[in-house]
């Protein structure tokens, strides 16, 4: 592998771009394809590039058809999650979240919860979260989870996630403040997209500390991103 | 989906700033009930520091001892682990699976 391939990747991997490098097994060829174009010395028949770029949208990874010994290797961007609300199960959903492969990004206008001393290492955001939703964008590699409990930040939040593409919407509150959450989504006119929200959210594990929370949220969206809505378990968690 | 793997790139291209030698070790096929997907990458260094894994710890040190004939040559090497091969035995891939993996040079 060529040194200019390594920074490609690892360019293209900040930057949330999908990748799919093909080599030849038998001297290491290689070339790297994105949505535009293939480069690199490798040249590949049109069967080959086009079984390749569809790895772009699966992620997969594995040796092309044909009897040319090419492997095919996708990179896909990492899975992300935006926690609305740097309250104290954030704190440890950051962590773990942050240990199973999603970058984190934790939005509150409030310094004094989301402060670099209650967070350290995590990617934190001061913007009220429809500014920082917008500017960050909901792609289909994206999560999105309101811890706030404070209407002020949360419903905006989910007005925003609801239309979007986000693979995982979930909202913590006891049931009676999420009925007056939907009550107010309704209103806001999305009533046909309220049943995305994950309430109580998370997996039903009985536990109850701020950290066994963020197990539960986690668990669950992990069980969505590899199972779909329709193969959750759909579970009942705390407030 | 294989995502957990993205840092490597960032290590191998800090290691490769560093004037570094490192190989890149990549699970190229699977058989049974191997442990790590196709895709899944092991980086090496020189002094064989390594980063990433293409087993359950099994074969990673047969993987990281032909890593560093790779550097030194500068050609890739197939590798193949599995129950019916001796050589397996020997590094303990003892899980049923079978794995191959494609070791090459970063340059």
């Amino acid at each position: 592998m060529k040194n200019a391939i390594v920074d490609r990747i690892a360019v293209a991997q900040r930057e949330r771009q999908p990748l799919v490098l093909v080599t030849r097994l038998a001297d290491g060829a290689q070339c790297l394809i994105d949505a535009a174009s293939t480069e690199g010395e490798l040249s590949l028949s049109a069967e080959q590039a086009a079984e390749a770029g569809s790895l772009l949208i699966t992620g997969r990874s594995a040796k092309l058809g044909g009897a040319d010994g090419l492997f095919a290797r996708s990179y896909i961007p990492a899975p992300r999650l935006l926690i609305v609300g740097a309250v104290h199960i954030a704190q440890a959903l950051s962590q773990i979240a942050a240990a199973a492969g999603f970058e984190v990004i934790v939005i509150d206008p409030r310094g004094a919860f989301a402060s670099p001393e209650r967070f350290p290492g995590v990617r934190l955001s001061d913007e009220w979260p429809d500014e920082a939703l917008a500017r960050l964008g909901l792609d289909a590699a994206t999560a999105l989870v309101a811890l706030s409990h404070d209407p002020k930040l949360d419903d905006p939040a989910l007005e925003l996630a609801l239309p979007s593409k986000v693979f995982y919407i979930g909202a913590l509150g006891s049931r009676r403040t999420h009925e007056k959450r939907l009550e107010r989504l309704r209103a806001a006119g999305l009533a046909e997209l309220v049943g995305r929200i994950h309430s109580p959210i998370g997996l039903d594990l009985g536990g109850r500390s701020p950290a066994e929370i963020a197990v539960s949220i986690l668990a669950e969206l992990i069980q969505v991103r590899y199972r779909g809505e329709r193969g959750a378990t759909g579970a009942v968690a705390s407030t | 989906m294989t995502t957990d793997n993205d840092s490597l790139f960032e290590t191998l291209r800090q290691w490769k700033a560093a004037g570094k030698s490192a190989a890149l070790a990549t699970v190229v096929s699977t058989w049974g009930s191997s442990p790590r997907p196709e895709g899944s990458h092991l980086v090496v260094d020189a002094e064989g520091h390594f980063v990433g894994s293409v087993s359950g710890g099994c074969i990673e040190g047969a993987v990281i001892d032909a890593a560093s004939q790779v550097m030194a040559s500068g050609k890739p090497q197939m590798l193949e682990f599995g129950v019916s091969d001796e050589q397996a035995w020997e590094v303990g891939l003892a899980c049923g699976g079978r794995v191959q993996v494609f070791v090459e040079p970063v340059e």
